[in-house]
């Protein structure tokens, strides 16, 4: 991954497996979101390949490309609701363009995908109308309109209360649990880590690669490199008195 | 989602009724959103039909691959059910589905959520639109007091502002924008010249387009054009830049740290359109005559010269002086107009493109008012 010639991340060699909650973790600016905007593809990789099962997402022509994006949905950090909509006409929008279905027939999955993020009668809101936690429940509820296999994260805690980051977790393992998708979620947020992740990568922003991989509780039990130990413990040992 | 047995049925939707006087909803084939949703008509024309029934289940034994179709029409049908006090089972679906029931009735809907679609009385909707403008007008006079306030700082050298915010903005109005003052203030000159030599000619008195060139662009023209330019650009670019600045917290941002939004953002954008309005009418007022000389020459072969000379003696200093008076006018307004609206701009981000356009209409509506008052004033004072 770069942008010009600067280097953000080089070596990068994962597998998220089908139905894991994936989390891609490292400290601040190390490259998260840009390994997610690559992967979702919003970004190119300097060299490489991003693979979903055997199809080559990077070196597919565009309206495969496409066609492979509607089975993907993507959580934004802030929401990214597009504000001249109602949040049923948010969730639909994707409809509309994607299927055959008729308004009334996307008014009601809109309404469903809405309950099931716990919106239930607030489909004809604007996102200007509603917090910041519930635009984040409507953006995941966008993101899961045409039922896509694997579904992003980005940092979907953040600016969430402690209550409301448990519930959107929750929220997370039960839509997958429900849909059967995958999960990839970018968080540095060691609470949500050790609650939904049964995999994952740590960035290193100093080496510029990943250094460890695997079950969060796993590197926790046996941290291949003391910079990861550091980060699942939030630096504990480096603690002074006083 | 999960796919339960590969099949390539569609939708199929059957109904049976059960020993126990339940409706068994028999669901098979694909259920994939993309084939259609069935109507749940067909499920109310069952419960309500005789004999009564008492409880509603469902068998998926033949059921393929399913999605949120499946989803969206049990969830309707359990509306429908309840409403009618007749019990649901879902024990006969696929777990997956169920776990997604059970999250969407989780949270129940907010009785007081729902916003309800319907028409207002007429003179409520006339009422609200007198407050909302008694409201508009008192924000348009307290943002006139605070820009005021903000001057009077500024001349007391106790305003907050940076200085190079003013000169990036002097540049940005100014320099950057003559190419397309260049052009449409050429192209003016143009169209001036050409109106006037189809009538004059028939006269013989075509040298006479170069007073009506050089009179009409110094007085009227110049100033106008370039108002209307700078309306569009500049007057557009604030809205939307402070609109953002709005929509992004930036200008809390300084409320709270105790800096003054008008002095800190509104003062460099006015003064530095009011500095380069003037000379952005000089420079308008120059390509015009261009412009028309180019066609006296081509089109009336009058000699460049000759052209000037009329030109330079159709030219009176009070001319001159008005029409950079008047691109002052509409600087300030152009100005105010922009800021006004990028302040007043919502917090989302379509109510960024809102503001640009309200900017730009305020700007050209007042600017052709303070026009007309302005041509009545002269006209009063002599000038």
């Amino acid at each position: 991954m770069a942008f010009g010639d600067f280097v953000v991340m080089r070596d990068l060699n994962f597998t998220v497996r089908r139905g894991d909650v994936f989390v891609i973790m490292g400290g601040s600016g190390c490259g998260k979101s840009t390994l997610l905007n690559h992967m979702i593809g919003l970004l190119e990789p300097a060299t490489g390949e991003i693979l979903y099962g055997d199809f080559n997402f990077t070196k597919a022509p565009p309206e495969q490309r496409e066609r492979m994006l509607r089975r993907i949905g993507v959580l934004y950090q802030g929401g990214a609701l597009w504000s001249s909509m109602t949040l049923a006409e948010n969730v639909g929008l994707p409809l509309e363009e994607f299927t055959d279905l008729s308004p009334r027939e996307i008014r009601a999955i809109a309404s469903i995908k809405l309950a099931l993020v716990g919106l239930r009668g607030f489909e004809d809101y604007y996102p200007s109308q509603i917090s910041g936690g519930m635009q984040k429940r409507a953006g995941l509820a966008r993101a899961m309109a045409l039922d896509p296999e694997v579904l992003f994260f980005d940092e979907p805690s953040a600016g969430l209360d402690p209550i409301s980051s448990r519930l959107l977790d929750d929220l997370i393992l039960e839509l997958r649990d429900g849909l059967g998708a995958t999960v990839v979620v970018v968080s540095h947020e060691l609470p949500s880590i050790f609650a939904i992740a049964n995999n994952s990568v740590f960035l290193d922003a100093e080496t510029r690669t990943m250094i460890a991989s695997g079950d969060p509780k796993e590197l926790l039990a046996h941290p291949p490199d003391p910079k990861v130990h550091r980060f699942l413990t939030r630096g504990a040992d480096e603690r002074h008195p006083g | 989602m999960q796919a339960e047995a590969v099949t390539t049925t569609l939708t199929g939707l059957d109904f049976e009724r059960g020993p126990d006087a339940s409706l068994v909803i028999r669901l098979s084939g694909s259920w994939r959103m993309h084939h259609g949703l069935p109507s749940v008509g067909k499920v109310v024309h069952e419960i309500d039909k005789a004999p009564a029934v008492r409880r509603v289940t469902f068998d998926t034994s033949d059921l393929g691959e399913w999605d949120s179709g499946l989803l969206t029409f049990v969830a309707r049908t359990t509306d429908l059910a309840r409403a009618r006090k007749v019990p649901i089972d879902f024990s006969g679906l696929p777990d997956g589905l169920v776990r997604l029931i059970e999250l969407a009735e989780a949270v129940p809907e907010k009785k007081d959520a729902r916003v309800k679609l319907q028409s207002r009385p007429l003179v409520d909707r006339v009422g609200e639109a007198t407050i909302d403008y008694a409201q508009g007008t008192e924000a348009f006079l307290t943002f006139l007091g605070g820009i005021a306030i903000a001057f009077g700082r500024m001349f007391n050298g106790r305003a907050r502002y940076r200085r190079i915010d003013m000169l990036v903005e002097i540049q940005e109005c100014g320099a950057n924008a003559f190419g397309i003052v260049t052009l449409i203030s050429f192209l003016v000159g143009t169209i001036l010249a050409f109106m006037g030599a189809v009538q004059l000619q028939q006269f013989g008195a075509q040298i006479y387009v170069a007073d009506l060139v050089a009179i009409g662009m110094v007085r009227e023209m110049g100033a106008m054009m370039t108002a209307i330019i700078m309306a569009g650009r500049t007057g557009a670019a604030y809205a939307a830049q402070l609109g953002t600045m709005k929509v992004t917290q930036e200008i809390d941002a300084l409320t709270t740290m105790g800096i003054s939004p008008i002095e800190f953002l509104v003062l460099p954008r006015v003064v530095a359109l009011v500095l380069m309005m003037p000379l952005l009418c000089v420079y308008s007022d120059v390509l015009g005559v261009m412009g028309g000389a180019f066609v006296g020459v081509a089109m009336l072969k009058l000699a460049p010269t000759t052209f000037f000379r009329e030109a330079w003696n159709a030219t009176t200093l009070t001319n001159l002086f008005g029409g950079m008076f008047k691109a002052t006018v509409y600087g300030v307004i152009i100005a105010i107009s922009g800021c006004l609206r990028g302040f007043q701009c919502g917090r989302s981000s379509s109510s960024v493109g809102d503001a640009a356009t309200r900017a730009v209409v305020t700007g050209i509506v007042w600017g052709v008012v303070a026009c007309g008052i302005m041509a009545f004033l002269f006209n009063l004072l002599g000038i």
